[in-house]
């Protein structure tokens, strides 16, 4: 079964959507897609420096994604800048590096298209490994610091206060962000990422009104779009990652016509 | 002040943040002891939440010492903003630190009147409302050491005089310590046992009537002072209940 390529995008697929839907929650409660931008800009170097010294690209970004993210979070504490002034310091410059090395390894063949937009139909068996197995770490690893990392949203000092150490919750975190780029950038491209944290968890902010309620919708959503994406793009031949990301979108739009309605039910 | 040994929660020594070339506060001591309400005072800008935050532990980078003695410390932030994006109601709110069994979450929020909102969203609340679910989150578990940072900001009028009762009868009963920030001269003066009057350091500081009656302290709130002093000075032998009753007071 799974020699069918279409059987292992699904799989990988619907991994992935597991692990962004409750990340994607906190990345809009915390206002962090811009972070989420940058954390892909900084993932071609990780894909140009596993592609110089031979690496899984997934180690790779994820290494490169977690180093940039803890420059991101020192930055924030010994400079004055402001915080989307330092994004895009940093997307933008690891964007560039990563785009001089790759000029340089004119030798190898790059699919270019496939890393910006990703590639889910030449998902491989070890892929699906590494999103599995990484994924379940990452769900699992969020399990645990699900107190203090909520309550350091809500509010940092309140958290702080009261011995729930948010700083440690915040860096752990930070690296999740990096885990899950590093094991989604094959299947949705680094240009698509940030939307499929996003667009669900949106959708299920629509719906919701307690917090795990909307983690709940927000994997329900990914899966959702996952599901109806890559079967849309088998029928229509539509590229994948930007066919589950329309999804998605759709999903929202039904989400917000489904409050809409709510809201006149109740009024 | 009774003579029995009283159990210290905090103390911090000679205490100070210097940043961006600048004191915050500086050379801050104080001493919190269980059953005790220290209040902080002093104009805009003169470092009490500041303080309020040292005592805390939430800056890291300060001068001088600070030592905690308990763990169960619970605190009510001068505000909270919480962002549409953030579906969080006060049921979940009530349990952001802490395990309650759901009659625990009831009480606490029945003394600060508002367990009916128990179920709404926070960002719905009106600024008084949400007032009452911080302080009701904060003595919900039972803490040793209670820091509010003006508790009844945006609370009515009659609100705020329970509000302030229900703080003096909370140390009473849980025998906590309480530090509390105050812009309500009177609730400080009639109601706390000790009084640190802020201004970048410490001012002075005392008993109620001992700062009342010190220059500095005057000097930094002028005619205000001396009318509350006056309203102490009447006051101090009897309560004024919600319902208009004169209480005598036993001691």
């Amino acid at each position: 079964m799974l020699d069918d390529f279409f059987v292992r995008a699904l799989i990988a697929g619907l991994g992935v959507a597991l692990v962004t839907g409750p990340l994607g929650c906190f990345v809009i409660w915390r206002r962090l897609s811009f972070f989420g931008d940058t954390l892909a800009h900084a993932a071609l170097l990780g894909v140009t420096i596993s592609l110089v010294f031979n690496m899984n690209i997934s180690l790779a970004v994820f290494i490169v994604s977690s180093v940039v993210a803890l420059i991101l979070l020192r930055l924030k504490k010994t400079t004055n800048l402001t915080g989307d002034a330092l994004l895009g310091l940093l997307a933008h410059s690891s964007l560039a590096l990563g785009l001089v090395v790759l000029g340089f390894l004119s030798f190898i063949r790059f699919d270019i298209m496939g890393l910006l937009f990703g590639d889910i139909l030449s998902v491989t068996k070890i892929d699906l490994i590494v999103i599995w197995v990484g994924g379940l770490a990452i769900i699992l690893i969020l399990k645990l610091i699900w107190k203090p990392l909520f309550a350091s949203t809500v509010n940092y000092d309140l958290a702080a206060a009261e011995g729930m150490n948010p700083e440690k919750a915040d860096i752990i975190f930070t690296i999740l962000m990096a885990a899950i780029i590093a094991i989604s950038i094959k299947m949705v491209g680094l240009l698509l990422i940030t939307g499929m944290l996003i667009v669900p968890a949106a959708m299920a902010r629509n719906l919701s009104n307690g917090p795990l309620q909307m983690v709940f919708f927000s994997i329900i959503g990914g899966l959702l779009s996952v599901l109806i994406g890559l079967f849309t793009s088998l029928k229509i031949n539509s590229p994948s990652g930007p066919s589950i990301i329309s999804v998605a979108l759709i999903l929202f739009i039904l989400s917000l016509i489904v409050t809409k309605k709510n809201y006149k039910i109740f009024k | 002040m009774n003579t029995q040994k009283k159990e210290i929660l905090v103390k911090i020594k000679n205490a100070g943040i210097f940043k961006n070339n600048k004191w915050l506060v500086k050379d801050v001591s104080l001493e919190i002891y269980k059953g005790n309400i220290v209040s902080l005072i002093g104009p805009n800008g003169s470092g009490k939440t500041t303080t309020a935050k040292i005592v805390l532990g939430i800056y890291q980078d300060i001068h001088g010492s600070v030592q905690r003695f308990t763990k169960k410390i619970s605190y009510v932030p001068q505000k909270i903003l919480i962002d549409w994006s953030l579906p969080i109601r006060v049921i979940d709110f009530m349990v952001l630190t802490q395990k309650l069994e759901n009659n625990e979450i009831e009480e606490a929020l029945k003394l600060t009147g508002a367990e009916h909102l128990k179920n709404n969203s926070l960002t719905k609340l009106s600024g008084g409302e949400l007032q009452r679910v911080l302080l009701a989150r904060a003595i919900a578990k039972k803490p040793d050491l209670l820091v509010l940072d003006e508790p009844v900001q945006g609370v009515d009028f009659s609100g705020e005089a329970a509000l302030y009762e229900l703080i003096k009868k909370i140390s009473e009963s849980l025998k906590c310590g309480i530090l509390l920030i105050s812009h309500d001269l009177h609730m400080v003066m009639s109601s706390t046992d000790f009084v640190i009057c802020l201004n970048g350091h410490i001012c002075c500081s005392g008993t109620p009537i001992s700062v009342a009656q010190n220059k500095e302290y005057q000097k930094l709130f002028g005619d205000h002072a001396s009318q509350v002093l006056s309203l102490y000075k009447h006051n101090h032998d009897h309560d004024h209940s919600t319902d208009g009753s004169i209480k005598k007071k036993i001691n």
